[in-house]
């Protein structure tokens, strides 16, 4: 049995030590919010955020966690930071197909969190997640609207 | 474990196969006899072709043709489209799938605006499969940037035929007259009273009444929701984790499966070394051998995938060599030279005038005459959304089917047939497509809904079949490497007199809708290189049909993601050997197109004026592209603005004048403008699935690079309505990329392209 802290909860897992945390929060937790794009930590649809870092959950093996406070999408709108960016999304309409921007929305909160008026290069440098629509402008207007 | 089976227990046929199915499947889904139709009367697009839904109503003969066959007229049964609830909230079953194109938005904007709703209070699902939505002209589908266009006619009439339902079931219960009656969303009101009558509370009875066929339709002049650029229905949703894809779902009892395909497409499995010992994994459920793949179905996806990876599986040989299958020494290089080198006699694609007279005159009067050769290559989808598809099996006989697809009632066509079911026996649900770009149709192999299916019944469990990144990398059906010879004569004013191409390949419409389309020219072969505006008095396109032995598909824009490039870079080509401004040919080439010339003037507009440059930004030196595309009725011109550093094209700003014909909502007219521009950018600029030694060569996004955001340029769109009949929206923007890219290359270093993806060229300046 693993514990897991996840959007503040308390979760025990009965999981082999080396799965992914991507797989423990889809399949057996049930918050299906995170997607699984690619399981090698190129895409970044898996981003959640661990102890305030944006992490790709699919190369993360669910015993490396230990304690950490774990957030995922699905409780976006619990943090103010995370709503801030969520109503920015919205008013620059975002998505389109919508597969990547859990990962997007919880990288550009962990980036604010860290950095609440972030630079060009701060986004640049923290939104590597790939979106295959092509959003990659609205998301980086988004920001600097969330950033006020 | 609860057991273990090796022998596939239902007979499927080899996926391969399916091929034909999917034939004998669309045959049977147009009983009025379409299949003898050429594509472009069916699909009917361009300024002077057919416009399907501007026929809506009256039905044409060839629709009330199979209206009559199937008993119902798509589009007329309005309790077929609409659930109007107690809470007032309205629900639309939609003929088409959202993918991110934004349809389900547009359509709540259509049948809100003449049922008198604000969209914003709509829901709006995939309808499942029935004849009220074969909407385009006896067909269904969501591809060919076709829904919005198809269906805007039936769905204003939809709406507003619902609306006189409503004020009718109003008035006999208020005992006043229909006149005396007006709406005000999702309200009908009695002015003379102040009494007011929610839709909600009308509906039982009012979808109940008669459709009347003959209201009057808004005056669009007076459009609230039309042409507005009103939020998208979805996007809270998706920005905060809670729209559910096809991956995301879950039946009460499910197993998931993971699958392994055998290296080389064609072969199979011959043997499975270490089958108990990975049966007897943690949770591991059972093993399978299907056709061309082991699959394993377990308890959690992971466990499915860590013992299928297990699996020490012995496949079959491939053919030593050939072009028939997938063999051993298959290379996309050796195809590439196979198709340079076809002797096929072409067939006319397009003729006018006399092209061979007008070399020869070239040749007497030693005009220039130039030759160029031009490619592009297998691409994968890449939507980041991997495949998946839940298969259950009812008690009460039933198969029910949650599977990604753009043609339900194909689908579900097809899965009956594996089942061994009658089709109305198969309950398939349409989910939301985490991105599809011509992934989701019918292409045998690479689809997983038959092995999930396979798996429900072998286990007599639910299953969801979900393939890895890898696996969709191993088994995507590919936009086809192509290949095309062009060839001009120019005047001496430098202007070309005669234009010829030779394009050797296949398409995906001549591949899968062999049956229905019969023309032994497949227009998806050949689109983009014929149909161009420009004055060329001489031209001859030929297309020479050479099978692919891979799975090839529909790929955003289709024929037109790489023979615009093809063609606009050669006219480049023409301009710089007739000593001419390529901005200012076309600009003459077009003086008797005033919808594409004024086109051209806006984007040069837009982009401050034309000028081609090279010139100097921030101590770089820039240089502009442009290009013009006639894609899925509507029409582009693209200007690119490019430097090269260390050898690599960076792209500063791509500006598309875009046109097409009116719209439903600008915003995300402009999106997905914007998205096509970056799935563009992505292949001019990295993307290529190679082949060699029969297996693909990419694995996962590592292997092959997609566009991210340190590649994105700025990209600026500018909606031209011209009043022509509407087209296309979701493909167009991405045809003129490639060309605007490399002919800005070609203006910078004088060298004109030919092959993409421009990553395998170092550029120097």
């Amino acid at each position: 049995m693993t514990t897991l802290h996840v959007n503040g909860r308390a979760y025990q897992v009965a999981v082999e030590d080396d799965t992914p945390l991507l797989w423990v929060l889809r399949d057996t937790l049930g918050l299906t919010g995170t997607k699984y794009g690619c399981g090698i930590a190129q895409c970044g649809a898996c981003t959640v955020m661990i102890d305030g870092t944006a992490t790709r959950s699919c190369q993360v093996p669910v015993d490396s966690v230990g304690n950490a406070d774990i957030r995922t999408i699905d409780a976006i709108e619990e943090d103010p930071v995370g709503r801030k960016v969520v109503e920015a999304w919205v008013a620059a309409q975002v998505p389109q197909c919508g597969y990547c921007q859990s990962g997007q929305v919880m990288a550009a909160t962990a980036l604010l969190k860290q950095t609440p008026q972030p630079s060009d290069g701060d986004i640049a440098d923290a939104m590597t997640n790939l979106c295959r629509c092509g959003t990659y402008n609205r998301v980086a207007a988004a920001i600097r609207q969330a950033a006020g | 474990m609860d057991r273990l089976l090796t022998a596939a227990p239902i007979t499927l046929k080899d996926p391969l196969d399916l091929r034909s199915e999917a034939r004998s499947a669309v045959a049977l889904m147009t009983p009025d006899g379409v299949s003898n139709l050429s594509r472009r009367a069916f699909l009917g697009f361009g300024a002077s072709a057919l416009v399907l839904g501007a026929l809506l109503p009256p039905m044409p003969v060839r629709a009330q043709t199979a209206a009559a066959a199937a008993a119902v007229k798509p589009g007329s049964r309005i309790p077929a489209f609409l659930v109007i609830g107690k809470d007032n909230g309205v629900t639309l079953l939609s003929p088409f799938v959202e993918g991110g194109q934004g349809i389900n938005t547009g359509l709540a904007q259509i049948v809100g605006e003449e049922l008198d709703v604000n969209p914003a209070r709509f829901t709006v699902d995939c309808a499942p499969p029935g004849p009220d939505y074969a909407v385009i002209n006896g067909l269904r589908m969501t591809g060919g940037s076709f829904s919005t266009r198809s269906s805007y006619p039936l769905m204003r009439r939809l709406g507003a035929t619902a609306r006189d339902m409503m004020i009718r079931a109003a008035a006999a219960k208020l005992k006043v007259k229909p006149e005396s009656l007006t709406t005000e969303d999702g309200v009908v009101l009695h002015a003379a009273s102040g009494k007011r009558l929610s839709y909600g509370e009308l509906a039982p009875v009012a979808l109940a009444l008669p459709p009347r066929d003959d209201v009057a339709l808004r005056d669009p002049a007076s459009f609230r929701y039309i042409r507005q650029p009103v939020a998208r229905l979805d996007v809270r949703a998706k920005s905060t984790g809670k729209a559910v894809y096809a991956i995301d779902q879950k039946l009460e009892g499910m197993l998931y499966a993971a699958v392994q395909h055998a290296p080389n497409q064609g072969t199979t499995v011959q043997s499975i070394a270490n089958e108990a010992a990975v049966a007897a994994m943690p949770g591991v459920h059972s093993v399978h051998k299907l056709p061309g793949a082991v699959a394993v179905a377990a308890d959690s996806w992971w466990r499915a995938r860590k013992a299928m990876e297990t699996l020490s599986v012995a496949w079959t040989a491939p053919a030593a060599t050939g072009l028939d299958t997938v063999a051993t020494d298959y290379a996309s290089d050796g195809m590439l030279a196979a198709l340079k080198s076809s002797s096929g006699a072409g067939l006319p694609a397009e003729s006018e005038g006399d092209v061979a007279a007008a070399f020869a005159k070239a040749a007497a009067n030693g005009a220039k005459v130039i030759e160029a050769e031009y490619d592009a290559p297998y691409l994968v989808h890449g939507q980041l959304e991997p495949p998946s598809s839940m298969a259950r099996f009812n008690p009460d006989g039933t198969l029910e089917l949650w599977a990604p697809n753009q043609m339900p009632e194909l689908f579900q066509s097809v899965a009956a047939q594996a089942a061994g079911l009658a089709p109305e026996k198969v309950i398939l649900h349409s989910p939301m497509l985490g991105g599809f770009f011509g992934r989701h149709f019918l292409y045998g192999s690479a689809n997983p809904f038959l092995q999930a299916i396979q798996l429900a019944k072998a286990t007599g469990r639910p299953v969801k079949m979900l393939w890895s990144r890898e696996e969709e990398f191993r088994m995507d059906a590919l936009r086809p490497l192509s290949h095309s010879r062009f060839r001009a004569a120019l005047g001496a004013d430098g202007r070309p007199t005669a234009i010829q191409a030779r394009t050797v390949g296949e398409g995906p419409l001549g591949r899968w809708f062999g049956a229905v389309f019969k023309d032994p020219v497949d227009s998806s072969a050949v689109e983009g290189i014929t149909e161009k505006p420009y004055a060329i008095p001489n031209r001859r396109m030929e297309y020479v049909k050479f099978p692919h032995p891979v799975t090839i598909a529909f790929w955003r824009s289709v024929g037109h993601s790489m023979n615009d490039f093809f063609y606009e870079g050669f006219l480049d080509e023409i301009a710089d050997a007739g000593g001419q401004d390529p901005f200012a040919l076309r600009m003459e080439l077009l003086k008797d197109k005033p919808r594409h010339a004024k086109l051209l003037e806006t984007v040069a507009a837009m982009s401050g004026g034309w000028k081609r440059g090279p010139y100097e930004v921030n101590g770089t030196r820039r240089a502009r592209g442009v290009s013009m595309a006639s894609p899925f009725g509507s029409e582009t011109a693209t200007i690119a603005e490019v430097s090269v550093q260390g050898g690599e094209t960076q792209v500063h700003n791509i500006w598309v004048a875009f046109d097409p014909g009116s719209i439903v909502n600008p915003a995300i007219v402009k999106s997905q403008v914007e998205s096509a521009v970056a799935l563009g950018l992505s292949a001019t600029l990295f993307e290529e699935l190679v082949y060699k030694d029969g297996v693909r060569q990419s694995h996962n996004f590592d292997d092959y690079p997609i566009l991210s955001r340190r590649s994105m340029p700025a990209v600026h769109v500018e909606i031209v309505e011209s009043g022509a009949p509407m087209g296309g929206v979701g493909e167009p923007g991405l045809p003129g990329v490639p060309p605007a890219v490399v002919n800005a290359v070609a203006a910078l270093t004088g060298r004109h392209i030919r092959s993409l993806p421009l990553a395998k060229t170092r550029i120097g300046v």
